[in-house]
């Protein structure tokens, strides 16, 4: 198996190892030992959800510096449609984009457009049968990635099709290779992105060989500056060619609507969204068409990356898209183009299972069970495991003991002029006889 | 007297097309270097006749004439028409389906907002032939 490479990181220095991160984590992925917390990379799916929790800030998106843009004779930005939802009182797309080029990219290709493509494919893809209903969608990359290690049951229901970003990159790179008469190699194309599970899917891509874009810049790296001179701008470059339909995909339900019919499901927030993707799993969902999940609440507005809150950054978006077209970017021809269909299949990755056969998956999940009922059901996160089920896993597993346990560690301290040494929440409780009397008192 | 005309065939078979031609008429003008304010008057009326056309007439047809001091417009269409236009009049009144409410339309906004962006207006309309909207904004 290859290596993972993720795009979210610890740094040491600022972490203090507390239970913060390993409690929110949704796939389990984070131990504290020796005092900090460890990412366990074939676990983690790069959703950010350990940025957004941290009060230490000690996790961070390993990311491309806007410098890195120098790099290429020809530059192009590819910005999110989140983009646009993070300025106060703009009225037209065109300012951003015309802010994108005075920082020093020679053009821009909105996401948004690659969204409406996306968006004509997925209507094409549903009417033509050859997926099974509910169509899952594939365009946030820490679901794709919860899905190929926790849900790889569902893959045959994933969209097979490039995500938005990944479609805007491979035209943008089309385009410019056309225009210019440039090398590939020489074209430098820069997503602007949201979260760190884009940069993630640009980095170590699951559906392609290689991706179409060279790197991601956070919108919080580029935001100040690019304020500064859209606050300089008197008049915009027509540069805008997407609509309400592209625009739309950077809030959750964006997508979905885009499809034009009503039997749909939109959910973010990655606890929502593995709720959903479990009733799926149980098949309680096979009158909805297409099912659309964000891991970040509110959809991509809401990303770890992003400089204003989602739900005001949506009202933003909402106020820019209103007079715009439906959609301005159309298919050439009724059918899905090959090079928007993903070059690789999706391949589960089985991380979860106990052991490599049944019998002995079995085995150790009797064990794990035992160990589970000896340990306090506190889910304190002292051991550094999220929950008591998750340290009875990690010890079934070898990779912790009983002790790590303060609860068990204590009945081996169980005299009683020990008692007074151990902190008070840790302590034996009273006898077992005086708590009910007190209680029928 | 000079004049520009633009014609707009508005296609009702493809949704997704809608707000084309509005937005094509809005290149237009800020190209002839009008105010913000006509700009934005003209191109919201005509962006919401064109939309009623492709959700409720099938499509129709736009006429969009520039004068030095007034830009008129014509949209028709040979849709089921409207029964009861003064209701229709009404903030809030919609007949739009489900699956474009979702993407921000059917608010019952469309007639009114022509009315509110335009110096004059008139509609015509009959149940089973169709409707016809006649729309001026003065240039100051």
């Amino acid at each position: 198996m290859a290596e993972f490479f993720h795009s979210v990181r610890l740094d040491e220095e600022k972490c203090l190892g507390c239970t913060n991160c390993i409690k929110r984590c949704p796939t389990g992925a984070i131990r504290v030992r020796n005092g900090k917390a460890h990412i366990i990379k074939e676990r983690c799916i790069d959703c950010g959800e350990c940025i957004r929790v941290c009060p230490h800030h000690a996790k961070y998106a390993e990311r491309e510096s806007v410098s890195r843009i120098l790099d290429f004779k020809y530059r192009i930005a590819l910005p999110a449609p989140t983009l646009y939802g993070q300025f106060n009182n703009l009225d037209e797309v065109d300012y951003v984009l015309t802010g994108l080029k005075r920082l020093g990219f020679d053009d821009v290709f909105e996401v948004a457009r690659g969204a409406e493509l996306v968006s004509e494919a997925t209507r094409l893809l549903i009417d033509s049968g050859e997926i099974k209903k509910p169509l899952i969608s594939s365009a946030c990359p820490a679901i794709c990635r919860l899905i190929r290690v926790v849900f790889p049951k569902l893959i045959p229901q994933v969209v097979p099709l490039n995500s938005p970003m990944e479609e805007a990159g491979r035209l943008a790179r089309k385009k410019a290779v056309k225009d210019t008469g440039l090398m590939s190699e020489e074209i430098g194309v820069f997503f602007i992105t949201p979260c760190p599970a884009k940069i993630t899917a640009i980095r170590q891509p699951i559906f392609l060989e290689k991706s179409n874009i060279n790197g991601a810049i956070a919108i919080t790296d580029i935001y100040p500056e690019l304020l500064k001179e859209m606050d300089k701008l008197h008049n915009a470059e027509p540069l805008s060619k997407s609509g309400i339909i592209g625009v739309g995909w950077a809030s959750s339900g964006g997508e979905s609507s885009a499809l034009l019919r009503e039997k749909y499901l939109a959910a973010d927030g990655i606890e929502n969204v593995i709720k959903v993707l479990e009733e799926i799993e149980d098949e309680k969902l096979g009158n909805i068409d297409f099912i659309e999940l964000n891991a970040c609440t509110g959809g991509c507005v809401g990303g770890s990356l992003t400089a204003e809150n989602p739900f005001v950054a949506k009202a933003r978006i909402q106020h820019l898209r209103k007079y715009l077209p439906v959609s301005c970017n159309h298919l050439v021809v009724e059918s899905i183009p090959d090079k928007m269909r993903w070059q690789k299949p999706l391949i589960g990755i089985n991380i979860m299972s106990l052991g490599d056969n049944v019998v002995e998956a079995m085995d150790k999940m009797n064990r794990l069970n035992e160990i589970q009922a000896r340990l306090p059901g506190l889910d304190c996160g002292t051991c550094g495991a999220p929950s008591c089920r998750a340290l009875a896993d990690d010890i079934v597993r070898g990779f912790a003991s009983e002790n790590d346990c303060v609860f068990r560690l204590r009945e081996g301290l169980n005299v009683d002029c020990l008692q007074e040494l151990i902190p008070a929440p840790f302590r034996r409780p009273k006898a077992q006889e005086n708590k009910v009397s007190e209680v029928q008192k | 007297m000079s004049s520009l005309q633009l014609h707009f065939d508005v296609d009702g078979e493809d949704f997704t097309r809608a707000g084309e031609a509005s937005g094509s008429i809005k290149r237009t003008l800020k190209e002839l270097g009008l105010t913000p304010d006509i700009i934005r008057n003209v191109a919201i009326s005509v962006y919401e006749g064109e939309i009623n056309m492709v959700i409720h007439a099938n499509g129709g047809m736009i006429d969009c004439e520039v004068l030095p001091d007034v830009i008129n417009v014509l949209l028709r269409d040979s849709g089921p028409g409207i029964a009861d236009i003064s209701l229709a009049m009404q903030e809030g009144y919609s007949t739009a389906p489900d699956n474009v409410r979702d993407l921000g339309f059917g608010a019952g906004m469309g007639l009114p907002n022509i009315k509110k962006y335009t110096d004059e207006m008139e509609i015509y309309s009959t149940p089973g032939v169709g409707t016809t909207i006649r729309l001026k904004v003065y240039i100051k």
